[in-house]
């Protein structure tokens, strides 16, 4: 039951991401139909699977590389969901859905088994500093995507090379609004997931700078090149182009991030 | 009631100049006068008159084909004083499939003039009404009309087919629609009082834009065109000091040379804070450097830019078009289904009501010899005669309908009408 769920949701992402991207190109409704219902299906399917393991390990689905791997593609999908229903990019799905399944075939190749069983107030803390960095991650991913959309319309519109996306893409502004709505909601709760961990991580060695270098200094040039967004666009007045390349330098970061410190 | 019957007449933009078309054309107020009087012709059984100034059409379903085309072009040129054998060769008809597949495609506007304006269905929609309220159409054209107009709002909202602006000054606005997200809230100047530069303004302004300035060397000029689009006039030396609050500018001055030059908004946009801007410079020769388009955060469109964006817009059409005419092609059929099934229809009427007089009757036979039963008995006979007859006729009716649609269909009808015996 957990092994077919979890090939129904990676051939269904698969399915919908060449979906997403055919109907990009030719726009035949009945493909973004399909598409979507195999979108769906592969978040129902994500769902059961993570209920099911959360239910054998008795903790969230984020207790190895795999489960991280696992839930932030499914986190993905659902920010997805809400931002579809909110922005109303029509080739969002383009975008998104592909790199929800690159993640997905990522864990693939990761181990299934070997969970971290965490007790007591460390599993507390470690609950959140996972979930509400996973939330974060998905946050950083649509920026990611917004950034991506915004250069390939930037680009037409200044070279005034009106290929097939110029028609395809929103306008840069939208781009820009949904960059900045993202990171404003996905850099506190990072910041948040970042502080809960360094506080599991004292009550595991008991001492607060006993950080691991390694695992650590992605983490804290992610949450650097973050700030440097944030609070550059609130301070410095940093939009448009030099935000969408900042979500996508951030996004490399992000990309370090797990597989250094996951 | 078969799909043969229906039949389309007329002339449009592709085939007959505007001398003819003008001269065949219904007014207004003619078009109630002629459905009355098409009323009269005995070979029409229903009609719809469309006319507009890229067409004259007359839908309509005829006893039979040819001579209900020969009817209807007669028509239309008697009612206009012309004789039908000089015109003859503008005119077009189309029966059956075609006929369906005609009107799909003028609804969804795929056979316009300018492929996908939003006009066409509006002016489909009155034909329709005005035939409607005058009983000029029964049930076959309500059913095909009301199914145009799905068909081209399917079209509309699956496809991009009316999208893309095919005019200059359209062009601009879609081109500040990629730029900013809706222009509600953002600011355009006018800079010179040029016509085109006037008629994008009024574009913007449809689209939402609150805030014009407008900037003239004569400033009564100024005034005057800020006036017609409720904006505000501004003296020609304050330009640099206000171009900060545009978010959109338009040039269209007849300066001989540059009247902004990258070093100016260079200082402007820094002074918005990076804010994007988009410089839209219709005037020949033109009233802003090119270098301008190099800052970041900068879009400058000149003529020629936008005439390209207009090409491109065109042949994204043709291609949305496409798309629309496979939507079509797909209803066409399903709805000549739809009338094929229709052709089974007074079959399966007769063999049902054969079935439920030889039941009545079969019936009051035998209560007539059984005087016992009571009046329960009796509903409960009644009830069970009637199953068994549905239940009998249930999958030959299912069939009979799917079997009309098929090449052998009309022998198949009559097979059937023949085993039951129902043309005697």
């Amino acid at each position: 039951m957990e092994q077919l769920a979890y090939n129904i949701s990676l051939s269904s992402y698969f399915a919908a991401s060449l979906g997403y991207f055919l109907f990009l190109i030719y726009r035949k409704h009945p493909v973004s139909i399909f598409s979507r219902c195999a979108v769906a299906l592969g978040v129902i399917s994500q769902t059961i699977f993570m209920a099911i393991r959360s239910g054998q390990t008795g903790h969230g689905p984020y207790t190895n590389s795999f489960e991280v791997a696992f839930f932030c593609s499914w986190m993905i999908v659902v920010s997805y969901f809400f931002a579809e229903l909110r922005y109303k990019i029509k080739d969002l799905g383009a975008f998104v859905i592909p790199l929800a399944f690159l993640i997905l075939l990522y864990s693939f190749f990761l181990a299934q088994e070997g969970n971290q069983q965490d007790t007591g107030q460390i599993k507390i803390w470690m609950t959140l500093h996972r979930s509400l960095s996973i939330v974060g991650y998905a946050a950083f991913s649509m920026a990611f995507v917004a950034g991506v959309m915004y250069l390939i319309q930037e680009n037409q519109l200044k070279n005034k090379k009106l290929g097939i996306m110029y028609f395809r893409m929103p306008s840069l502004e939208l781009l820009d609004k949904f960059n900045f709505t993202v990171i404003t909601l996905g850099f506190p709760l990072f910041t948040l997931g970042f502080m809960t961990g360094t506080l599991a991580n004292s009550k595991i060695k008991d001492a607060i700078f006993s950080w691991d270098i390694v695992k650590t200094w992605p983490l804290v040039l992610c949450w650097l090149v973050y700030g440097l967004i944030f609070f550059g666009r609130l301070l410095k007045g940093w939009r448009g182009k030099k935000a969408a390349q900042g979500a996508i330098l951030g996004f490399i970061s992000v990309i370090l991030t797990f597989v250094l410190h996951v | 009631m078969s799909l043969s019957s229906l039949v389309m007449v007329g002339v449009n933009h592709k085939t007959t100049p505007v001398e003819i078309r003008e001269k065949l054309a219904f007014s207004q107020g003619k078009i109630e006068e002629s459905l009355e009087r098409i009323t009269e012709i005995p070979e029409v059984i229903e009609h719809i008159i469309v006319s507009t100034c890229n067409r004259v059409e007359i839908y309509a379903r005829v006893e039979e084909i040819d001579l209900g085309i020969k009817r209807l072009k007669e028509f239309i040129c008697t009612s206009h004083e012309l004789s039908l054998t000089e015109l003859e060769s503008y005119f077009y008809s189309h029966h059956s499939n075609q006929m369906v597949e005609h009107l799909f495609k003028v609804s969804s506007s795929l056979d316009s003039m300018v492929v996908g304006e939003p006009q066409i269905l509006g002016q489909v929609k009155d034909a329709y009404e005005n035939a409607r309220t005058l009983n000029a159409t029964g049930s076959v054209l309500n059913q095909l009309f009301e199914k145009a107009f799905n068909v081209a709002k399917r079209v509309r909202e699956e496809t991009g087919i009316a999208e893309n602006a095919v005019s200059i000054s359209y062009a601009a606005v879609e081109l500040a629609r990629k730029i900013f997200d809706d222009l509600e809230n953002h600011t355009v100047m006018l800079i010179g009082t040029g016509e085109m530069a006037e008629i994008a303004a009024k574009h913007l302004i449809s689209y939402g834009v609150k805030t014009v300035y407008v900037v003239s060397r004569t400033y009564e000029r100024a005034a005057g065109l800020a006036k017609t689009l409720n904006g505000c006039a501004l003296a020609f030396d304050e330009l640099e000091k206000e171009m900060h609050r545009a978010d959109i500018v338009i040039t269209s001055t007849g300066a001989p040379r540059f009247i902004i030059d990258k070093e100016m908004v260079e200082r402007v946009i820094e002074t918005r804070k990076y804010n994007p801007m988009f410089f839209i410079d219709i005037a020949v020769p033109r009233d802003i450097a090119p270098e301008v388009n190099t800052l970041e955060d900068i879009y400058l469109y000149d003529i020629d830019d936008l005439q390209a964006v207009v090409a491109a817009n065109l042949k994204e059409r043709e291609k949305e078009a496409e798309n629309a005419l496979d939507i079509v092609t797909n209803e066409v059929s399903k709805f000549t289904d739809w009338m094929g099934t229709l052709d089974a229809v007074p079959t399966i009427v007769e063999i049902r009501n054969r079935a439920e007089r030889i039941r009545i009757a079969e019936i009051n036979k035998t209560i007539k010899k059984m005087e016992h039963l009571s009046e329960e008995d009796i509903i409960n006979i009644e009830y069970l005669t009637t199953s068994i007859i549905n239940k009998i006729l249930h999958k030959p009716t299912v069939n009979l309908k799917k079997r009309v649609l098929s090449k052998d269909g009309r022998d198949f009808l009559h097979s059937i009408r023949q085993l039951f015996h129902l043309d005697d």
